[in-house]
């Protein structure tokens, strides 16, 4: 969102709110700061990347929240990161501000704002409001801030919510010294949208949600800009005649391949963002019965790119006082299914360019038919240590993705986090495959104020 | 209907039949009406809410301190609905815990994490293992329901010169991490004194005991000190009750998922 726009609405919304009494009124501010320090495994695959071994990042998101009554409340949470290899990795961003206010059955939330939905550990399928914050950190986690107007109805037959989502973000991308692309670059600075209104499609989404002993059921829909994009080569020269030359004796796929090895001088790639009109019809099951909980989601997504479905099913089985102490201990199984499975579209040839474009490419789904297996332990002890270790393992191509994340608390106000992730045995047709050397192990403190 | 939790409902659970019986009890039907007078009392406290400082001490004496916002909802012909925000220590700030217990079965549980907005359904069952890292567990925690435990009169007796009915409970349910609880409960008052907790190889796990007891709309009495010792590891945990405040209006709204989001 244009800066100058949020702050205006957010000071409207303040001012709006300043108006209720203030006999109630709460204000709390905290703030985290986080020290990050990562280590690669492997020199990067790609020419460009930068090939220092280790990178730095700093990170700093404040929260002002006040509360006027029990029923009115305002957000606002900037956030800010630094990092010594990617500058793209080094951004800003609103992730809150926003006013909530209930009228009885009724919660309307108005402004920048994040909202998660889903229930599966491994993928998050139905999530869809708010952009991925791709660059903070590949589990795709971490959101940017979605302007929206958001209203909520709860009624004894489920939760109705309604969304305006009147601008849309643009996923944060690596950049070229960065890690976790692939041996394109990417344009993030030339989006390319289907909609003739660009960012500024006005998007919508409705969600019921029904929660019961037994159950917690949700079914939504989106109709707006996809968030996820596709990925458009651009071919760029300063010697046109010397590009058609080469076109003609290797093919563009050849091209492209001896692009990719930095062979060609004077030829360059990039990589277009291309975002689709899409609808998403999504499901979102979490079962419970004693010590287990079965996890279901699935979606159907609409767009000119492809029709497809995808499901993530399984569960989480938590086997409390483990090892005969007052340790927790889950087991989790998900099954990653899409539709799409792992179909490559053909290779480009010299016919596809338009311009200096080609076609937006179909990189097939990361899991079409994989199976995650993973462990949660949580020690229950005074630091609120945690464990949480998984691997991912495609069934049709054998590659495997492991990841590995604990924490503790550090002192009364820090708190120590372990991550480690691992990419193995990926074949060259699997997405995987383009991550292969981006092995890492990173060690975050962060305090808290 | 039951007081919920944290909310030292401790005193015990009921039903509605209260008046004791005029012949010659046994045990089990004395333990009973004790126990069900002691939850008569506090029924139709409707809501509350506190803030509570949670120390916790381990065998060398070393001290963590925790503080947490409880708020419980009084519901009629079912165990209460309670919703937990932690204040302190800051790397959970704003997580919240909200329970919906039920006389019989597994409670419902749902967890908001604040740094990724998402509210995760956690299962009901485990109630042995300790909150928050103390030596209290979800099931001393939470909502005490009569049905919960078959009761015994084992004796009278005084704790600090305070006359008391001692009755055994037994918890019905099998997952509990204890087989029999012994609980002071004063005559005068009928509020848990102190409770001794017996682990599954039937030998003193843990001793609780309340005090500081105000009365609250002169009739829903609540302590404002309770520790537990563990005394097989030597660890206490402390937690001091402040700013009870009753029948403040809270609604089944202040206890729903979309609440969690600003449970600040």
């Amino acid at each position: 969102m244009n800066p100058a726009r949020a702050v205006a609405l957010g000071s409207a919304l303040l001012l709006a709110s300043a108006s209720v009494a203030a006999d109630e009124s709460r204000t709390k501010f905290s703030a985290a700061l986080s020290a990050e320090g990562r280590g690669y495994l492997h020199d990067p695959a790609y020419a460009g990347q930068n090939g220092a071994a280790a990178s730095a990042s700093l990170s700093l998101e404040p929260e002002l929240y006040v509360e006027w009554s029990r029923n009115t409340s305002a957000t606002i949470t900037p956030f800010a990161r630094w990092d010594s290899i990617d500058e793209e990795r080094s951004h800003i961003d609103l992730r809150e501000l926003a006013l909530q206010q209930r009228f009885g059955n009724f919660d309307l939330r108005l402004g920048v704002s994040r909202v998660f939905w889903g229930v599966t550990e491994s993928v998050h399928l139905v999530d869809i409001i708010n952009q991925t914050d791709q660059v903070e950190n590949i589990d795709g986690e971490d959101k940017l801030g979605q302007p929206m107007a958001m209203l909520s109805w709860t009624t004894d037959a489920g939760v109705f919510t309604g969304f305006v989502l009147p601008y849309f973000r643009e996923r944060t991308l690596p950049g070229p010294d960065g890690r976790f692309r692939s041996e394109f670059t990417y344009a993030q600075n030339d989006a390319i949208y289907e909609s003739s209104d660009e960012e500024h499609h006005v998007d919508g989404a409705l969600r019921w949600s029904l929660s019961t002993s037994l159950f917690d059921l949700g079914l939504s829909y989106f109709n707006g800009t996809g968030r996820s994009p596709r990925f458009a080569p651009r071919v760029t020269t300063s010697d046109p005649g010397a590009l058609a030359q080469l076109l003609d004796q290797l093919g563009l796929a050849g091209l492209l391949g001896q692009l990719a090895q930095g062979q060609v001088d004077d030829v360059s790639v990039d990589l277009v963002p291309v975002y689709d009109q899409i609808e998403q019809t999504g499901l979102d099951l979490n079962l419970v019965s004693g010590n287990w909980i079965w996890k279901l989601e699935a979606i159907y997504q609409d767009s000119r790119a492809r029709d497809y479905g995808a499901a993530a099913g399984g569960f989480e089985y938590t086997y409390a006082g483990a090892f005969n102490s007052a340790w927790d201990a889950s087991l989790l199984m998900e099954y990653l299914w899409d539709s799409r499975g792992d179909d490559t579209a053909p290779l480009p040839t010299a016919e596809d360019l338009q311009g200096n474009m080609l076609p937006p490419q179909q990189i097939p789904p990361l899991f079409q038919n994989d199976l995650f297996v993973g462990t949660r332990l949580t020690p229950n002890d005074v630091a609120s240590t945690e464990f949480l270790a998984g691997v991912v393992v495609d069934l049709d191509h054998g590659g495997l993705f492991a990841s590995v994340e604990t924490s503790r608390r550090l002192g009364s106000a820090g708190k120590l986090a372990l991550e480690l992730r691992i990419f193995a045995d990926a074949q060259s047709q699997d997405p995987l495959y383009l991550l292969r050397d981006d092995d890492y192990l990173q060690l975050e403190y962060t305090h808290y104020f | 209907m039951r007081i919920s939790a944290l909310l030292p409902s401790l005193a015990l659970a009921a039903s509605f039949s209260v008046a004791l019986p005029a012949h010659a009890e046994t045990p089990a039907e004395k333990g009973l009406a004790i126990a069900t007078e002691a939850d008569h009392r506090d029924l139709g406290y409707g809501d509350s809410s506190a803030t509570m400082e949670m120390i916790l001490r381990n065998r060398a004496g070393d001290e963590a301190a925790r503080e947490i916002r409880v708020k419980s909802l009084e519901v009629e012909g079912d165990g209460d609905k309670s919703l937990i925000i932690f204040d302190q220590p800051k790397d959970v700030e704003g997580t919240a815990l909200l329970t919906f217990s039920h006389k019989t079965g597994d409670d419902d549980r749902w967890l908001y994490l604040p740094a990724l907005k998402r509210v995760k359904r956690i299962a009901g069952k485990n109630k042995s293992g300790p909150f928050m890292g103390s030596e209290f567990a979800y099931e001393d925690m939470g909502s005490q329901e009569i049905e919960k435990y078959s009761y015994t009169w084992l004796r009278d007796e005084a704790v600090d010169g305070v006359n008391c009915f001692v009755i055994e409970r037994v918890p019905a349910d099998p997952d509990s991490g204890y087989t029999r609880q012994v609980a002071w409960i004063d005559q005068a008052e009928y509020r848990v004194q102190k409770v001794e907790f017996y682990d599954r190889k039937q030998s003193l796990l843990k001793t609780l005991t309340a005090k500081d007891y105000q009365q609250y709309q002169n009739k829903h009495w609540r302590p404002g000190r309770m520790d537990m010792v563990n005394h097989q590891t030597g660890k206490s945990t402390t937690l001091l009750f402040k700013n009870y405040v009753f029948g403040s209006g809270l609604s089944e709204r202040d206890f729903d998922q979309a609440s969690l989001n600003n449970a600040r």
